[in-house]
């Protein structure tokens, strides 16, 4: 069986001040690469979540979550699978867009299910969201209009199905981790 | 029952109450509110050291040789990273401490108030935990927290930031408090079916080694420890971190294993068939060139941390829980085993073995240059203050003859800087040691590079009657870099000559911090100055042994190769094939 390079873990984290320095630096000084990051609120108010992209093997992985776990504010993690899951980044783009080339951009943005959220004369900034293979093909055919600006979120990911990773709040915050 | 009382209150009866006696310790600006109540505790000892780094150490002494957790405090800035040296060290060894650093007020964090720096983010990377308080009643949970962290679970430091104004303002007190740790939950128990699995390997394996680290002391299973030895006729080897876990007399004992181990230690390893590995982490000073460490072993690894656990070498059986119920189900299980009939026979591996022993045993030549040998003068150390006798050393090659020439015969006798290699760690350390164990004679083995880091608290050991020995192996040199130098540099002595054979003195210098003084230079002095030093009892004494500067630490394993390189000494490796043996 081959090995997938990157993997998406679902970490929750107590809400407390310094959690997102503690993950960041157990990271590098740990030497393990985060390809993306994303954190937020949970259903939970003292609970947030982050989902890390973390480009490793399967050996450093386990490495990487059994770290990970020794922090003392880290109260789960979550392997999430491609498969059996959905995966999501937001997409921010200023597109160069005149007269002559604004309906094909508006054309590709239709393609893309994306949609234009802000119209100045010679430019349009477009808003898409997507698995990141999905964004990177939408970038892809913009390019030839000319990208005068680009900002793109980290990945979010849930699980499918009715299953919750989080429970009850209570469980969690007393789940043996 | 609740009470009003201002932070620093909060914060002295919350230590009073988690059952702290001793403080290590220097005031400063924003520490300073907690130091009030400090004045008037009846319960708490504080200790003014010459230097946090000092504190630290201390603490750390204090924790390794009592099993409880140390306390430093320290001031905000330069007093809060003068303590980093000492949480690095206690991070790298495990050892519970908890720092208490000053901060400077809320209102002016980060805006590079005068003494302000961010302990917490720098601590970050080196602690168990750390926190920075933010409420005035959050502070008797925090520390009570802070204990239980630094304490259970893998030992370690942990620090708790107090901003000043958080200090001086009033706020309710209850003790005790909830803790509030819900991602925190070591598991102590280890699992049944992973005992059986390891039982199953160890009654069946024909080269087995019990490889055993420093979180067999931690767990305190040395007694566990012997019953299982014992009951499998298994031999035992002992990391640095380890040492005084088994008794070093007991005839299933080999030795240390690693780049100064004993060549039986290091070689049982490299053929073993099976590392019973327990509390021990696979240590790049142990294994070697990693890829060739013991490779014909099937590895079972008990831990109570699970990110230890393949982390360097991969494991058969892994066991994660506290380390002396691990033991005591293995000697549950065995017996079963045995009773069942099931168990290989060891008589072949105990005569290789002892093949092993019986030829490279651990020794040294006698200088030839007239030379006092620092070897001879430890081992005299070790034998005239004996198997009771606490010894602390700092980080060399007075390090390595320590904990290859005494014997260590109990638990908490020995205390060094392993993982970390602080220089600087015996005096304070021993300082601390004393103070949790003021009955024991503690033994300060220094290096004269070591000393000139952190001898100050030799000062705080004479004001506070605190009477530790220390020995100065003093060479003139940094000995060990300088063998490296003669190994691997040619011989091209870059910067090791301290010349501290000539400056400073060390008997005045003794003298000067209220010390007792004596110097012994020749092999026929050396039993009567250790005599003189053991019957000093109202003062600490310091003795510089002045030694000859060519000697070196045997056996080695070159950094970087294989332990099948090792040199018993220099240009003799040992010939495994004429041994007869795998």
């Amino acid at each position: 069986m081959t090995q997938r390079t990157t993997h998406t873990l679902s970490v929750l984290v107590e809400d407390k001040p310094g959690v997102l320095a503690r993950v960041a630096s157990l990271f590098s000084r740990r030497g393990f690469n985060i390809t993306s990051l994303a954190v937020g609120p949970t259903e939970h108010p003292s609970v947030s979540r982050m989902t890390i992209v973390v480009a490793v093997e399967g050996l450093p992985l386990e490495q990487v979550t059994k770290q990970l776990n020794k922090l003392i504010n880290v109260l789960k993690i979550v392997e999430l699978d491609p498969a059996a899951s959905v995966q999501r980044e937001l997409l921010l783009v200023k597109v160069k867009a005149d007269l002559t080339t604004r309906s094909h951009v508006l054309e590709t943005v239709q393609l893309f299910r994306a949609k234009v959220v802000d119209v100045a004369s010679d430019a349009v900034t477009i808003e898409a969201t997507g698995t990141a293979d999905k964004l990177s093909a939408l970038i892809k055919v913009l390019e030839p209009f000319g990208i005068r600006e680009l900002v793109q979120s980290g990945m979010v990911a849930v699980g499918r199905g009715s299953r919750s990773i989080t429970g009850s709040e209570t469980r969690l915050r007393s789940v043996s981790a | 029952m609740t009470e009003s009382l201002t932070g620093a209150q909060s914060l002295v009866r919350s230590l009073e109450s988690v059952g702290a006696e001793v403080v290590f310790g220097i005031p400063g600006g924003a520490i300073l509110p907690a130091y009030d109540p400090l004045f008037d505790s009846k319960k708490l000892r504080h200790i003014l050291v010459r230097h946090e780094q000092g504190g630290g150490h201390a603490a750390e002494g204090y924790a390794q040789a009592t099993g409880k957790v140390g306390v430093c405090m320290a001031t905000s800035g330069p007093g809060a990273t003068n303590l980093v040296t000492p949480i690095a060290d206690a991070y790298m060894d495990s050892v519970p401490i908890v720092a208490i650093t000053g901060q400077v007020p809320s209102a002016s964090i980060g805006t590079d108030a005068f003494q302000e720096a961010d302990i917490v983010g720098i601590t970050m990377p080196i602690t168990k935990h750390n926190f920075l308080v933010q409420r005035v009643e959050d502070i008797p949970r925090t520390i009570a927290e802070a204990f239980h962290l630094a304490s259970t679970g893998r030992p370690g430091p942990v620090l708790v930031d107090l901003p000043k104004d958080i200090l001086q303002t009033t706020g309710d007190f209850a003790w005790p408090p909830t803790l509030d740790l819900p991602g925190y939950h070591p598991t102590t128990k280890p699992h049944a079916k992973q005992i059986r699995e390891a039982a199953g390997l160890i009654a069946a394996a024909a080269r087995p080694v019990l490889y055993v680290g420093g979180g067999v002391l931690k767990a305190r299973a040395a007694k566990e420890l012997r019953i299982l030895a014992e009951l499998t006729g298994i031999p035992v080897v002992t990391t640095l971190m380890a040492r005084g876990a088994f008794p070093d007399s007991h005839a299933q004992h080999l030795g240390m294993p690693g780049m100064h181990g004993s060549v039986a230690a290091v070689t049982g390893l490299q053929k073993s068939d099976l590392l019973i590995t327990l509390g021990a982490r696979f240590d790049d000073r142990v294994t070697g060139k990693l890829s060739s460490f013991a490779p014909t072993a099937k590895v079972i690894h008990a831990d109570i941390d699970p990110a230890e656990i393949g982390k360097n070498r991969e494991v058969d059986v892994p066991i994660v829980g506290d380390v002396r119920e691990t033991v005591a189900d293995l000697v549950v299980a065995l017996q079963e085993l045995y009773k069942s009939g099931s168990r290989a026979d060891l008589t072949g591996w105990w005569k290789s073995l002892e093949s092993w022993r019986t030829t490279y045993p651990l020794g040294y030549e006698e200088p030839t240059d007239g030379s006092l040998a620092p070897q001879h003068v430890i081992t005299r150390i070790g034998q005239i203050a004996g198997p009771e006798a606490l010894y602390v050393a700092g980080v060399g090659q007075h390090q390595m003859w320590a904990s290859q020439f005494i014997s260590y015969e109990n638990p908490y006798t020995w205390l060094n800087s392993g993982g970390a290699g602080t220089m600087g760690y015996s005096v304070p350390a021993a300082m601390g040691a004393k103070v949790g164990r003021p009955e024991a004679v503690v033994w300060a083995i220094d290096g004269d590079g070591c000393f000139q880091m952190t001898n100050q608290e030799l000062v705080t050991c004479a004001i506070e009657g605190i009477p530790i020995k220390v020995a100065i192996i003093n060479n003139g040199n940094l000995g060990m870099v300088r063998q490296w130098q003669t190994l691997f540099y040619e011989g091209r002595y870059s910067n090791t000559n301290l010349q501290s054979k000539r400056i400073p003195d060390f008997v005045k210098l003794a003298d000067a911090m209220g010390c007792v003084g004596l110097r012994c230079d020749s092999k026929e002095d050396v039993d009567a100055t250790i005599e003189k030093a053991m019957a000093v009892d109202d003062a600490p004494c310091v003795i510089d042994f002045v030694v000859g500067q060519d000697a070196m630490v045997w056996p080695m394993v070159p950094a970087g190769t294989s332990n099948d390189e090792i040199l018993a000494a220099r240009d003799t490796r040992p010939d495994w094939d004429s041994d007869g043996m795998v």
